[in-house]
């Protein structure tokens, strides 16, 4: 066979296969009986190319170099979307120094497949469906006034020489995303039980 | 290239598109074993198997499309005008747009529901509540349009609503957004204990007339989402509320406060006879009450004084709140009647509550505390179970009338299939992007159609072409009908559907009204044939009275007209034939255009302000001489002689 020919097979073959492929993805996606594997196919506001405009708190996190084990950690748990929405979200983003003061074999742990759901609900206890600025955090810490995080959990905030804490983990820097806030953390919250 | 090459080229992407139709349809595991693309094709000519009537959100209207297809089919005005049609311009109806505020160009429509027998879909009405100027509508189901709307008093953000009781007794209107009740003026600050919650029931008589019989003052609450029970738990209306913090500023902060906020569980049935029997007391409020005659064509608007308003602690046994967590939103009732589900939008899981328990627990008196005098049920002892964990932002549940309850989640925007009664996740499917409501035909009846689950988004960022920073909101259509969901396509929608009801085609589309009977116009003005066409001065008032037939207006040449009039052009289509609208519309008109249907006679006011002779023609392309269709009126200076005369071919 000439080798036109065989390069245009390859072609139509490529072709075929990437429409197979998504086809391959949809079937296996309407198959999954369990819950979490359904989000496998990398669809959803996570995934929108989007240049310009102010960044989200994924696309915030995806660029900041302190937290890529953070980043790596999301993407495990696949909870991408979840940090996409048009919110309002407040996240609480553990730096790179921050996760390595977990052990390190607790962290792999974490990270391996079977754990996808407790890694979850790790990182959905450093999300609230909110709109918290440091300045209300600090109100929040005057009033008394507790966070509701995604887990279902509560975090207390404080106040301590002018440093704001959550449930102990100390604020150290804050970006405005455009959809809500992330404060660098820099301890992992682990939720309480 | 050689023949064999082209063979082998052929047969290399022939397996391949061969292997991946079948990839597709084994992934189907619903009852029709076809491509997607064939399940959402409809044939030219054909008709769709479901009408899906959408809220039209922020447009105030309601928009007719058809499932599979999800081809838009109408849009009928409700709340706002319509220069499409001339609803809210023409003198018949403006009257519809009427309210205790004076006049109101635009409404924020919600919630359609359609009306019930027997707990199930009668294809008689469809209603809509309107939130910002508290309004319930009623629509017409054989002629598509707005026949009635009702204004709720003392109420404030009718979100609660307008969901159907089983047999269309009542329609409930809530308040989101409480307020003082009587409003009065006070300080903002002091809202806690003085701000009110009103509930409205409006009875559903057998034509269709909306009546408030009675007002349900509630703690100030914001009442959110409801739905009646059905079925064991017919006589009882089921309503989410959030901010028991009553909290009046920073909402998003101050009203996530407490853990759980409430179900308000109200024995409508209870209530309804003790205002027979002479319970509550009148209070005042002023509302409009708006009537559409398909006889006259016209809509006339009532205002209407007082209100029956209830203290629900005075009603022994008819009132009850039952704890739920983190800001509820969606209340839904299955279509047993047993299952309550509460969706806590703040919460990780979704709460669902046994009606027998909720009797249960009222018969033993097992109240864990009160809230400004109504008791508060355990929430222990009335959950039938939780849903655990199955996503973020928990919104709204339907159901396919096989045991299974669909729920929607704005953060992880997916659309959860679960079981009612053991409380399994059994699938889950991503939405384009963070869905609101969904909507499955006759998901809120005791009898789903249980074929087709629509999911209504409210970000739409990528899905289409874009058209500048304003998107339509998108929808995606779901095969429900085998064991997983299936996605089979993805149509723009027009305002925010906030909500959608649907219904088999066969149950309306055999009656819809096809052409009005011209022998039953009963309008003042209408000329039923060209020889009762007139023109008449009435000081400086002229009415003229014309009609419309293909391809001309009689009469098409009027004179006498003076600058400084104010003249009525009532138009009569005289077609007595389907699909024959004229329109009308005539140069220097301050208003829009009209659209007469066969049968109909419509009315525009034009207040001429210069001198000349000035055309009017058909607005609507109605024949092959359409573009003939027009004519002249002259209009004379104020002070002129200028006759009234008026004529066709100058006879």
């Amino acid at each position: 066979m000439k080798t036109l020919i065989k390069s245009l097979l390859l072609i139509v073959l490529s072709v075929c296969f990437i429409a197979c492929n998504n086809n391959a993805k949809t079937a296996e996606n309407s198959n999954d009986t369990t819950t979490n594997e359904a989000s496998n196919e990398k669809t959803g506001q996570a995934f929108i190319e989007d240049e310009g405009g102010t960044p989200n708190a994924l696309q915030l996190a995806i660029a900041s170099k302190d937290h890529s084990t953070l980043v790596a950690a999301v993407q495990a748990a696949e909870v991408e979307n979840a940090l996409v929405n048009v919110g309002p979200l407040t996240v609480f983003a553990p730096n790179n120094a921050g996760f390595a003061k977990i052990d390190e074999a607790t962290l792999n742990d974490l990270l391996k497949p079977e754990n996808k759901s407790k890694l979850a609900f790790i990182l959905t206890h450093h999300v609230a469906p909110a709109n918290y600025p440091i300045e209300t955090l600090k109100k929040n810490a005057v009033k008394n006034r507790k966070l509701y995080m995604a887990s279902g959990k509560y975090l207390e905030v404080t106040e301590k020489d002018g440093d704001i804490y959550v449930d102990g983990v100390k604020i150290i820097g804050t970006v405005n995303v455009s959809n809500g806030w992330v404060h660098v953390t820099e301890d992992v919250i682990l939720p309480k039980d | 290239m050689n023949t064999i090459g082209k063979y082998l080229l052929g047969v290399a992407a022939l397996i391949l598109m061969t292997n991946c139709g079948n990839n597709n349809s084994n992934s189907n595991s619903g009852a029709m074993s076809s491509s997607k693309a064939e399940k959402v094709y409809v044939a030219p000519g054909e008709h769709d198997e479901y009408y899906a009537f959408f809220s039209g959100g922020y447009s105030g209207n309601i928009t007719v499309a058809g499932l599979p297809s999800g081809r838009m089919l109408k849009e009928i005005p409700v709340f706002s005008q319509f220069p499409t049609s001339g609803y809210g311009y023409s003198e018949e109806t403006k009257p519809m747009l009427n309210t205790s505020f004076g006049f109101v160009p635009w409404g924020d429509a919600h919630h359609p529901d359609i009306s019930q027998t027997n707990g199930e879909l009668d294809g008689r009405w469809i209603f809509i509540n309107e939130n910002n100027t508290p309004r319930i509508a009623r629509i017409s189901l054989e002629t598509f349009e707005t026949e009635e709307i009702i204004e709720l008093p003392n109420s404030a953000g009718n979100h609660a609503s307008s969901f159907v009781t089983e047999n269309t007794e009542y329609i409930v209107a809530g308040t989101r957004f409480a307020v003082p009740n009587p409003q009065r003026d006070m300080p903002i600050s002091e809202m806690k204990g003085q701000f009110k919650g009103p509930l409205s029931f409006v009875s559903i008589a057998d034509n269709g007339r909306m009546n408030l019989e009675f007002q349900l003052n509630m703690p100030g609450f914001n009442y959110d989402l409801a739905h009646p029970g059905r079925n064991k738990s017919h006589g009882w209306f089921f309503f989410t509320s959030y901010n028991t913090e009553e909290a009046n500023t920073l909402m998003e902060v101050n009203a996530s406060q407490n853990d759980k906020d409430y179900i308000a569980a109200v024995n409508w049935k209870k209530v309804v006879e003790y205002v027979k029997n002479g319970g509550g007391k009148k209070v005042a409020g002023t509302y409009a009450h708006n009537v559409y005659d398909e006889k006259t064509h016209t809509a006339t608007s009532t205002m209407k004084e007082g209100v029956i308003s209830i203290n629900p602690v005075e009603v022994e046994g008819a009132v009850f709140y039952i704890p739920i967590p983190k800001s509820p939103h969606g209340c839904d009732v299955d279509p047993s009647g047993e299952y309550i589900i509460g969706s806590g939008k703040l919460s990780t899981d979704l709460s669902v509550y046994s009606f027998e328990k909720v009797l249960k627990a009222i018969e033993n008196k097992d109240f864990v505390a009160d809230a400004y005098g109504i008791p508060v049920l355990s929430y222990e002892n009335t959950i039938a179970g939780v849903v655990k964990q199955p996503g973020l932002g928990p919104l709204h549940t339907e159901f396919d009338g096989k045991g299974n309850a669909y729920t929607t989640f704005f953060i992880s925007s997916e659309v959860v299939k679960w079981k009612l009664g053991t409380w399994e996740i059994l699938d889950r499917q991503p939405t384009f992007y963070s869905v609101g409501h969904l909507m499955i035909p006759g998901g809120n009846s005791r009898k789903p159609f249980g074929k087709y689950m629509v999911a209504m988004n409210k970000i739409t960022k990528d899905r289409y072409l874009p058209t500048g920073p304003e998107l339509e909101h998108s929808a995606q259509l779901y095969d429900i009908s085998g064991d997983k969901m299936e996605l089979l396509s993805d149509f723009p929608t027009h305002g925010e559907p906030h909500y959608a009801a649907g219904i088999r085609a066969d149950l309306i589309k055999e009656k819809s009204k096809k052409y009005y009977e011209l022998s039953e116009n009963e309008h003042p003005y209408a000329a039923k044939s060209e020889s009762e066409a007139t023109v008449t001065r009435n000081g400086k008032e002229v009415h003229i009275s014309m009609t419309m037939i293909r391809s001309h207006f009689s009469p098409d040449n009027i004179e006498g007209v003076k600058v400084g009039d104010k003249v009525y052009l009532h138009m009569t289509n005289l077609e007595q034939d389907f699909d024959v609208p004229h329109g009308f519309s005539i140069i220097g008109a301050n208003t829009s255009e009209i659209l007469v249907m066969p049968g109909q006679t419509k009315t525009i006011i034009w207040e001429p302000k210069r001198e000349g002779v000035w055309p009017f023609y058909c607005t609507d392309f109605c024949s092959a001489l359409h573009q003939e269709m027009q004519g002249y009126i002259r209009v004379s200076a104020a002070n002129s002689n200028t006759p009234i005369k008026y004529t066709l071919d100058d006879e």
